[in-house]
């Protein structure tokens, strides 16, 4: 096939419509849903700090070595000396906050709380970052599967969200992680139980995005543009891949960044119930379970406490923003 | 209409037919021939699907399209125009009867098999606004076709893609632009840029402009008109405006409850139809000068469509005609021709031919 259509004395006709477009002489370059989405966001100051708030996190998170040998000291460093011997509180007032120890010192062994909420973000931010990309993995592709074939593949997966929804997850991850030995499938201590929190936590909150990614393919595959394709000749994998997904991207970019908080909290929670990374790695979670002893001190609480705050209230603002920027209309 | 109708038809493709005008040539083989082509979309209930019923969407619908004519397919919302178009492109299964598209059986065959076949039968899509995907530009719909057909073009696909959207009169540097940058009647001229990038012989129109303003309705017509002229195409535009489809067609089908009750030139069926259906329909059509309308008896049909999962038997227009009797309970009218190129299923036409006019009120 070579040219396939003769446009020979056609070219030069231009109905007005288009001469109106083509008058201001620029190149003209289409703006696509993204690229407005990502405009509304820039606008929306509210969402831009929750991003700003989230970057920040990143970074600290990345280079806490650095950040702690600047501001703190190891987090594992024992400062008993600056500790009372007898009550376990800190020596020097608000837990011996000073510009030595920025955030204070925990009770009892006197490690730098500083550090520690810095370090914690790691741990928090990487269970929480896996598990969201694995549950949004699973729960996308099983979400397609089951919304364009439909049929028996969607009552069999559909039921199996039912079954993941109901499951008491809580119970079996304590009851998991509290039963899990040193080591396993090649790793061993921290690895292995970040692990498997990671798989915990994201296998079994998938079915929260499948649930959207099935519901929006199958009203996606009802429209036109599905059967064009289909009339063309295109087989089922072009339609997933090239027609359905991109139009699926922008839910699965929300529903990850408002995934990511919940994350957080469950695996704080699963820290905080001791079941989580074991000590002496920091977590928030781990931290605040410590602080339950020392109440009398607030700051001890107060640090890991707003950490995870921050975290999460930053998620979930600029998911939010992001969801209005892709939709105006949920508003 | 703006575009300049003095420059077309330029009759580039060999053995172009002359315009289509009255009586068109009915020359040769026909393109498309559809024959008792069927439709029953089974009702299920309970656990275990059991059918419990059919929805007879289509139920024997016969018909010929010859190269280079427009046939046009009217009838009410629910009469299953839609889906004979669907069941033609074979987006869904026909349930009985076949479908032959330039002498060879498609009913059945593979999607494998059809994919060759695809880039000969296009289809244009109602809905402007569903029918282009939001997150493609405009070059990559078009160039769609090239793609999924796996087709080279000699200047590269984006030189082929330019060259039809200048054909569909858009602006060839939109190239990059999204659907949602259009208006509604740039939106339809995208669609028909992409049913026609193959160069398909046979197109199927469905409703492809009833979802447009009135105004850019005649544009779009048009257009289709022109390009039917500049590239030998075939039409099978299925309508629900009957002023639509008198501009645009050859020969009518009127169809009513799954099945085509009348056929005819469009001069012979808007001149004088013979089925009451039509005439009903007919008598429906506004006529926007007033006193053109006094002159005129409007058909008032009573009752709703009657339901497609349970239709009437026997003739299927009997519940709301008014020379029902009981012979049309009984006995369903074959599709017969009446006069030359004219079928109708009643077995008392009106406008008959002299022997058939003792029938006639």
């Amino acid at each position: 096939m070579t040219a396939p259509l003769d446009v020979s004395g056609t070219s030069s006709e231009a109905p007005p419509e288009t001469v109106l477009e083509g008058a201001s002489g620029k190149a003209i370059a289409g703006r696509s849903l993204g690229q407005i989405a990502w405009m509304r966001l820039k606008r929306d100051k509210v969402a831009m700090a929750g991003a700003t708030v989230v970057v920040l996190l990143i970074v600290m998170a990345l280079l806490a070595p650095l950040i702690v040998s600047w501001l703190g000291h190891p987090p594992d460093e024992f400062h008993e000396d600056l500790v009372d011997p007898n009550t376990g509180v800190p020596v020097g007032a608000w837990g011996g906050m000073s510009s030595d120890f920025l955030f204070g010192l925990e009770p009892s062994n006197g490690r730098d709380l500083f550090s520690r909420v810095v370090y914690g973000a790691r741990i928090s931010l990487l269970i929480a970052f896996l598990a969201t990309i694995l549950s949004v993995l699973i729960g996308t592709i099983l979400g397609v599967v089951a919304g364009y074939f439909r049929g028996w593949v969607d009552t069999l997966i559909s039921r199996a969200m039912d079954v993941f929804l109901a499951f008491p997850l809580l119970v079996f991850a304590i009851a998991l992680v509290g039963a899990i030995p040193e080591s396993a499938f090649g790793l061993t201590g921290d690895s292995l139980r970040i692990a498997l929190l990671i798989f915990i936590i994201g296998f079994f909150n998938w079915p929260y995005i499948g649930r959207i990614i099935r519901g929006q393919t199958l009203s996606l595959r009802e429209r036109e543009f599905v059967d064009a394709a289909r009339s063309l000749g295109a087989r089922g994998p072009y339609i997933i891949f090239r027609e359905l997904l991109p139009n699926l991207i922008a839910p699965v970019l929300i529903y990850s960044t408002l995934l990511i908080p919940s994350n957080i909290l469950f695996e704080a929670a699963l820290s905080f119930l001791g079941v989580g990374v074991r000590p002496p790695t920091p977590t928030w979670g781990g931290m605040l379970a410590d602080a339950v002893r020392y109440y009398t001190i607030p700051h001890f609480t107060i640090f890991p406490g707003m950490a995870i705050f921050i975290t999460v209230l930053a998620f979930n603002l600029f998911g939010d923003g992001l969801r209005d920027a892709f939709d105006p209309r949920s508003r | 209409m703006t575009t300049p109708k003095d420059t077309a038809p330029v009759s580039d493709a060999p053995g172009s037919a002359a315009a289509p005008g009255e009586g068109a040539a009915r020359q040769g083989e026909p393109l498309l021939s559809v024959r008792d082509l069927q439709k029953h979309f089974p009702v299920t209930k309970g656990l275990l699907q059991r059918q419990v019923g059919a929805v007879k969407a289509v139920d024997g619908v016969t018909f010929d399209v010859y190269p280079g004519e427009t046939l046009g397919l009217v009838g009410e919302s629910g009469c299953g125009k839609t889906t004979t178009g669907r069941l033609i492109t074979r987006l869904l299964e026909p349930t009985g009867g076949s479908v032959a598209f330039e002498g060879r059986d498609i009913t059945h065959m593979s999607q494998g098999h059809l994919r060759p076949l695809r880039r000969d039968m296009q289809m244009i899509f109602q809905d402007p606004y569903s029918s282009l995907n939001p997150r493609h530009t405009v070059g990559t719909i078009v160039g769609a076709p090239f793609r999924i057909q796996g087709i080279e073009t000699e200047h590269g696909v984006k030189k082929a893609v330019q060259e039809i959207l200048a054909l569909v009169g858009l602006n060839p540097e939109h190239y990059n632009r999204y659907p949602h940058e259009f208006s509604g009647g740039q939106r339809q001229r995208i669609g028909i840029a992409r049913t026609l990038a193959l160069k398909p012989k046979l197109i199927i129109a469905d409703e492809p402009v009833s979802a447009l303003d009135v105004s850019i309705q005649a544009q779009v017509v048009n257009l289709l008109e022109d390009l039917q002229n500049e590239l030998n195409l075939t039409y099978v535009v299925i309508a629900h405006d009957l002023s639509v489809v008198r501009h645009i067609s050859d020969r009518v089908a009127v169809m009513y409850l799954g099945k085509v009750v009348e056929i005819a030139d469009r001069k012979s069926l808007y001149g004088a139809p013979m089925h009451p259906y039509t005439n009903a329909l007919l008598s429906a059509v506004p006529i926007p000068d007033p006193k053109g309308r006094a002159g005129r008896d409007r058909i008032r049909l009573t009752g709703d469509v009657p339901s497609p999962l349970n239709p009437p038997p026997a003739c299927r227009f009997h519940t709301r005609c008014w020379k029902a009797q009981e012979v049309c309970k009984q006995q369903e009218p074959p599709l017969v021709e009446l006069a030359t190129g004219h079928k109708v299923a009643c077995h008392f036409p009106e406008n008959a031919p002299a022997q058939k006019a003792d029938a006639a009120v």
